[in-house]
């Protein structure tokens, strides 16, 4: 179990460390040079020149990656070349708002999956089991953010039960919080769903030809029973994994869907960090998501363990 | 779906009322009988800023929000391009052209309780010089002196006669500042206007609130809400909704039939200032050719193209000249559409089957007109080859600074910048003695110098076919029916909220 924890956080490290050398690298070779975007047009070389320097780009790239990585280690983020506002708490600003986007279309994914990939694994041979077997092949290929156009097309043009777009924090107005969030929510929530429920099933159908399930069904139980009392904690360590690497996809998703649905979160920061070449936000922003990624796959790796008891002792 | 919206709005509104007479409390002459009382509104736009200081961030976004809303000028300029009077009440101009003198309204009061005299209006023209940072910052180069003879007269003496200088002063660079307000620019902008900077939500909104001692007549709303959209679709979504009360500029022409269709909305066209330019690089062998830059002119079916690319909405101009300037006449005659005349002239002059490069900057009308502009052009015998460039960041260095391509697409959107266009250092590398005698004839002499001046410089350009004007952005509004007050054309730098009004 130690051996495992300290092999895994030696991953972590350098994972970490690999990640921030490429997204500094990727910053360096990306065309547009921020000085003369910040600037716009007409603006002569020397005042170019005069803010490159300002902005610490004339310096050697090592220095200026050491500069960032020690900055980001101290917790000091920045501040933006375009905006002249400190980056950290621009992006705990943002991050909260995905945060919400994210959790919430994780819970909707979860409480969609686990009911209906379980009863698509025991009635797999069964209509009801195929009938949603070829909806959550609907849902696999339908992109976040087609999803969310659609959402907004029926309940929001058509309809107007719910707001189109926009958002407003918890605190301010909850009502209002709950309205904005539930379609974007539901548009990656739904695809994500479906994937999740594909795993769900495949996971059950292994466990339900496991002996031990076969033993219980044996002693008389019936199928469901049977499943819920011996099954499904198997089940879940596939799908907690699966979970763990799905946060990425459910990141990105998060993006598109904050564009669709004018959400002030990191996806938009990025975006408009990336168009404005505000290079040390995009940097930053990107290196927080990959932190975010990265430490989550090694919190489900420990959980994995505590999961799953046969993975606890020692190789 | 009606009454969530319109709660929605009431709350924030009375939210906004409650921290007004907050404020106000005490001082008596607030009596809150403006117009329109405690109503708000809420305007739907494309470009959020990156920050709220116009004096070191450049683009459009910043003076659209805040100039004549929350900053006001010495002179301002109305929808029929005219210059009016501002924050200058009137002004002369010596024999010689080169003294301008300002007489100041008395009562103007910056946000931060500070009174406006003329040491305030020296103090902004010269800390253009000194502090800002953009490009803009080179029209006040002709100022050699401003000096305040009381607090309520400048004198602004240059170092030649312009024309352009006071044309200028209608523009952000004209904006007063207070002296003891220019320290938090970015975020806490301090200005005379109608309107004070209340909140900003980065990434969604920003608030403008009700000036309560503006010096001028108040305006209608108590609060105006400026709200950003990146996608057209989500900002057309949010009119159709009842989230916004009014679409600022449109970006997607074809879909107004949305609203055209429906009578809860008004739909309002007009003209901007906005040339859409296929720009040639004039350095190039094949275009230095007459001939063959008066053939590309003459191989575009103008209407076709806007009919096609830009849903017909638009008007097509045949020079650098928007309508609403003094010197506008119609050069669209200049170079008529003419396949044959074309095709003809190319093979004359050996570029029949060249190869131009049009890189395209990566903006909806550049994509979609570029594929016009292409098929066009091949089939009076040349060959072009599309590249599309990440806007702003890889059009701005590749095509506007290194110059290095054949042919462009872009929207020069600046007011009367025919000259800044159009000469040997910008990227169409257009080297021209004639046309910069023509431009600074104008710029020096009187009024009717200038016009002719200006119409004889605009002329030489369509006949010379420095570019091609494809054709002249339209300014496309739609609102609730109700609203009024809303300008048919978008001329200025700034996005008028003074007159909005709700019926």
């Amino acid at each position: 179990m130690v051996l495992r924890l300290v092999e895994r956080t030696a991953v972590l490290l350098v994972s970490l460390a690999v990640a921030s050398v490429l997204v500094f690298g990727f910053m360096v070779v990306l065309p547009g040079d921020p000085a003369r975007v910040a600037l716009g047009v007409n603006a002569s070389d020397e005042a170019v020149a005069q803010l490159r320097q300002q902005f610490g780009l004339d310096r050697p790239l090592a220095t200026q990656y050491a500069d960032w990585v020690g900055g980001l280690l101290r917790g000091d983020f920045g501040t933006s070349y375009v905006s002249k506002v400190a980056i950290g708490p621009q992006i705990a600003d943002r991050f909260q708002v995905t945060l919400w986007l994210v959790v919430v279309a994780m819970v909707i994914a979860l409480v969609l999956a686990a009911p209906a990939g379980t009863v698509m694994a025991a009635q797999h041979r069964r209509l009801s089991g195929l009938a949603l077997s070829a909806l959550s092949q609907v849902g696999v290929a339908i992109p976040a953010f087609l999803a969310g156009i659609l959402l907004i097309m029926l309940f929001a043009v058509k309809l107007g039960w719910l707001p189109a777009n926009g958002w407003t924090p918890p605190a301010s107005d909850p009502g209002m919080f709950l309205k904005q969030l539930i379609l974007p929510a539901l548009s990656l929530g739904l695809v994500q769903g479906a994937v999740l429920t594909r795993y769900v099933r495949s996971a059950v159908l292994d466990v339900l030809r496991e002996d031990y399930l076969r033993t219980a069904r044996a002693k008389g139980l019936r199928p469901f029973p049977a499943l819920w009392r011996h099954g499904l904690r198997n089940a879940a360590v596939p799908v907690v994994t699966v979970l763990g690497l799905q946060l990425a996809t459910l990141l990105i998703g998060a993006v598109v869907v904050e564009r669709v649905f004018v959400i002030p979160g990191v996806g938009s920061l990025l975006l408009d960090g990336v168009s404005n070449r505000d290079l040390l936000l995009v940097q930053d922003v990107v290196m927080v998501l990959v932190v975010a990624v990265l430490v989550v796959n090694f919190l489900v790796d420990l959980l994995y363990v505590a999961l799953d008891p046969r993975l606890r002792v020692e190789r | 779906m009606k009454s969530y919206s319109s709660r929605a709005i009431a709350l924030v509104g009375a939210a906004a009322l409650l921290a007004l007479t907050a404020c106000s409390a005490g001082s008596g002459t607030s009596s809150g009988s403006s117009p329109g009382g405690d109503q708000s509104l809420v305007v739907g736009l494309v470009a959020e800023p990156a920050s709220l200081d116009f004096t070191t961030t450049d683009g459009a976004a910043i003076p659209q929000a805040l100039l004549g809303n929350v900053y006001n000028g010495l002179v301002k300029q109305d929808e029929s391009g005219k210059i009016v009077p501002d924050l200058a009440k009137s002004w002369t101009v010596s024999p010689d052209r080169r003294t301008y003198t300002f007489e100041l309204v008395d009562n103007a009061k910056f946000t931060n309780g500070a009174a406006f005299t003329a040491a305030d209006a020296v103090f902004s023209i010269n800390r253009v010089k000194t502090a800002w940072t953009t490009s803009l910052k080179s029209v006040m180069d002709v100022v050699s002196e401003a000096k305040a003879v009381s607090p309520t007269q400048l004198q602004v003496t240059l170092t030649k006669p312009s024309n352009g200088w006071l044309f200028r002063m209608t523009t952000r660079v004209g904006a007063m500042f207070s002296q003891t307000g220019v320290g938090k620019l970015a975020t806490d902008p301090v200005g005379t206007g109608p309107y004070k900077f209340g909140t900003w939500k980065r990434g969604d909104s920003i608030v403008l609130q009700r000036n309560d001692a503006y010096w001028g007549t108040k305006p209608f709303f108590n609060q105006v809400t400026l709200k950003y959209f990146k996608d057209p679709t989500a900002l057309n979504n949010a009119l159709l909704t009842g989230t916004i009360n009014v679409i600022g500029t449109v970006q997607a022409p074809e879909a107004l039939t949305q609203f055209t269709s429906n009578e809860k909305y008004q739909v309002i066209e007009g003209t901007t200032n906005g040339e859409v330019v296929l720009s040639f690089n004039n350095s190039r062998p094949v275009l230095k050719d007459l001939r063959v830059r008066q053939a590309i002119r003459q191989a575009i079916d103008h209407q076709a193209l806007l009919d096609t690319c830009f849903a017909g909405r638009g008007k097509l101009i045949g020079s650098m000249v928007p309508p609403t300037d003094p010197w506008s006449e119609d050069l669209t005659g200049v170079a008529p559409f003419d396949k044959a005349k074309a095709t003809a002239a190319l093979q004359a002059a050996g570029a029949a089957g060249a190869t131009l490069r049009l890189r395209l900057p990566t903006l909806p009308y550049a994509t979609s007109c570029g594929q016009v502009v292409k098929s066009q052009l091949e089939q009076v015998g040349l060959k072009v080859t599309i590249d599309q460039l990440e806007f702003p960041a890889a059009w701005l260095t590749t095509v506007f600074k290194n110059a290095d391509y054949d042919l462009s697409i872009v929207a020069h959107v600046e007011p009367r910048d025919l000259g800044a266009v159009f000469n040997a250092k910008y990227y169409t590398r257009y080297d021209d003695p004639t046309l910069a005698g023509l431009l600074a004839a104008a710029d020096s002499g009187d009024e009717a110098a200038q016009v002719d001046n200006m119409k004889k410089a605009a002329r030489r350009l369509s006949e010379q076919a420095a570019a091609d004007w494809l054709f002249l952005l339209p300014n496309l509004v739609v609102a609730d029916k109700n609203l009024t007050g809303l300008p048919a054309n978008a001329i200025t730098e700034s996005f008028d909220l003074t007159r909005l009004a709700r019926s």
